[in-house]
């Protein structure tokens, strides 16, 4: 079997065992297996997200906890408003409809990133990565310093926020908004890398000084993809915070920046389905070694020791074969 | 009729030390032009700082009566001129058609008829650009610098390494391209090879531009002074 078939057959594997995972949970009774695959769904779309910057355009930022505790901060903030009544700035009232604060975190998101990007994408390697890491740790103290929305203790959602015609408090109904959204993520992810758009992406990747000599502004493009990656990572968190009903400074950390790197490499960089794998593996790490022992990060670390020095196309690449990244 | 691009003056600097001492030449619309000159000359570093790929010192580029000397080179390419560049720096990990297509910019150069100029780009196109024989690159590179539709296109040393059936292909897709009336400007070592082709020569020695004229009137006294190894 050729290795594009054999990849497309991991990643029905993995498509249908994501959905397949809470079906059979809720035939048993096991709702924790619900959520727990919701929770890869969402960190999944989050590394979707981090997948078009790393992957498609080898930014590799260091900062995307940025757009994932905005997002969540989206979520918490404005359901709090909502309970309380108290309208927001400029007496616009909150919401706990999951449709309008969706649409408010991605904007949100976009913004920050497009700001982030336009100072940051000016500089490449090191200097990138700590200039994304610098501007997460500040939003990160700013979040702990801002006593309204909680500081170091994070906001709770005491009701989960609504999405019409489902129940949201029902494990089942959270796990298919966000399935639903990785899915949509991933379709966008595949056309994205399959237009014209990618194709420059990617070889900007490669030379950056060659694409501008064919015509095309390096730094618009990975200025577009960065926002659209901030974006996808900004929703995630927002769903993040609704499936926890909790959010907090930790999703802005760089720890949460890290896992999502990490996430990005074990399922394989740039690969449509790398996240996927990736968060399924990671959250699963998480449960498995996390009931074991308090130290399973050791564990996890050792794993991807050996996943960047012996098998650099994560999962994906050990069973369908290294595609294209290099 | 005025020059679609002119060089004026032209100085390049790398780091402190000068490259170019004042070169200048003129592509006129539909004309071939050969740029000459032996090693180390500064024949690259003319076609660089005219796709803005170097910074310029002094001296004027103008392009369609447009100065381009302080555009970045995207800008450039947008203008209209199209770079193959030495050593067929395609981008390897991309497949052929996504080369191809992550160059496109409307005009008649398609997808379709690329792969119709160069059949090999059309059996090759899921194929990774690194896996292609160096002529299918050269073509390639010579395709993604049609895909930009430009009004010059700039070929840098477009057969060098080739074997000489793959070069003698490659002169006649150039010769081709010619015939169509775009204007080429031409960098190589061959005199027997590019001759034919140009309308007019330069020959830069040193920095600076020292002979121009009709290929005809290359005597071998000329040959001689500037060009022979």
């Amino acid at each position: 079997m050729d290795e594009t078939r054999k990849e497309f057959w991991l990643n029905a594997v993995l498509l249908i065992g994501l959905f397949a995972t809470p079906v059979i949970a809720l035939m048993i009774d096991e709702p924790f297996y619900v959520t727990l695959s919701t929770r890869v769904a969402i960190f999944a779309l989050a590394a979707v997200g981090l997948n078009i910057a790393l992957g498609l355009g080898g930014m590799v930022s260091f900062g995307h906890a940025l757009y994932f505790g905005l997002g969540g901060y989206v979520a918490g903030i404005m359901a709090h408003h909502a309970f309380s009544g108290v309208p927001m700035v400029f007496g616009l009232s909150g919401s706990d409809q999951m449709l309008v604060i969706w649409p408010v975190a991605m904007l949100l998101s976009g913004l920050i990133a497009a700001i982030v990007g336009a100072l940051s994408l000016r500089t490449s390697g090191i200097f990138f990565i700590m200039i994304t890491l610098a501007f997460a740790q500040m939003a990160y103290y700013f979040a702990i310093g801002w006593p309204t929305y909680g500081g170091e203790d994070g906001l709770s959602i005491f009701v989960r926020n609504q999405f019409p015609g489902l129940n949201t408090m029902q494990t089942w109904n959270m796990f298919l908004l966000a399935y639903g959204a990785l899915v949509i993520a991933l379709v966008l992810f595949a056309m994205l890398r399959n237009a014209r758009f990618g194709a420059a992406l990617m070889a900007i990747r490669q030379n950056p000084e060659r694409v501008a000599a064919v015509g095309i502004s390096p730094f618009g493009i990975k200025l577009a993809a960065f926002v659209i990656s901030g974006m996808i990572t900004g929703l995630s968190g927002a769903m993040m915070a609704d499936l926890n009903r909790f959010v907090s400074p930790s999703m802005m950390s760089w720890h949460t920046s890290g896992q999502l790197i990490v996430i990005c490499i074990l399922g394989g960089v740039g690969r449509l389905f790398g996240p996927v794998a990736g968060a399924a593996v990671f959250v699963g790490f998480e449960v498995v070694f996390g009931g074991l022992t308090q130290h399973w990060q050791f564990w996890l670390g050792l794993v991807l020791l050996g996943v960047v020095l012996f098998a650099r196309g994560g999962v994906i690449g050990i069973i369908a074969g290294r595609e294209r990244h290099g | 009729m005025s020059a679609m691009l002119e060089v004026e003056g032209l100085e390049v600097f790398y780091g402190a030390s000068q490259a170019l001492f004042g070169v200048n030449l003129q592509v006129r619309e539909g004309e071939v032009v050969a740029l000459m000159g032996r090693n180390g000359m500064g024949k690259t570093t003319t076609i660089h700082a005219i796709c803005r790929i170097l910074p310029v010192r002094a001296g004027s580029i103008r392009f369609d009566g447009r100065d381009l000397t302080g555009l970045p080179s995207y800008r450039a390419a947008r203008l209209g001129i199209g770079l193959v560049p030495e050593g067929r720096r395609c981008f390897p990990n991309l497949t052929v058609t996504e080369n191809l297509t992550a160059a496109a910019r409307p005009g008649e150069w398609t997808l379709a008829r690329v792969r119709e100029f160069f059949p090999r780009l059309a059996e090759r196109s899921g194929q990774f650009a690194s896996t292609l024989s160096g002529g299918e690159q050269q073509m390639l590179a010579i395709g993604r610098a049609l895909m930009t539709n430009p009004r010059l296109l700039v070929l840098d040393e477009a057969t060098e390494g080739l074997a000489p059936v793959i070069r003698r292909e490659i002169w006649q897709a150039i010769g081709a391209l010619r015939g169509e009336g775009l204007s080429i400007l031409l960098v190589d070592k061959t005199l027997a090879e590019i001759l034919p082709l140009a309308d007019n020569c330069v020959i830069v020695e040193r920095g600076r531009d020292v002979w121009l004229g009709a290929p005809g009137e290359i005597t071998e006294q000329v040959e001689q002074d500037y060009l022979g190894l």
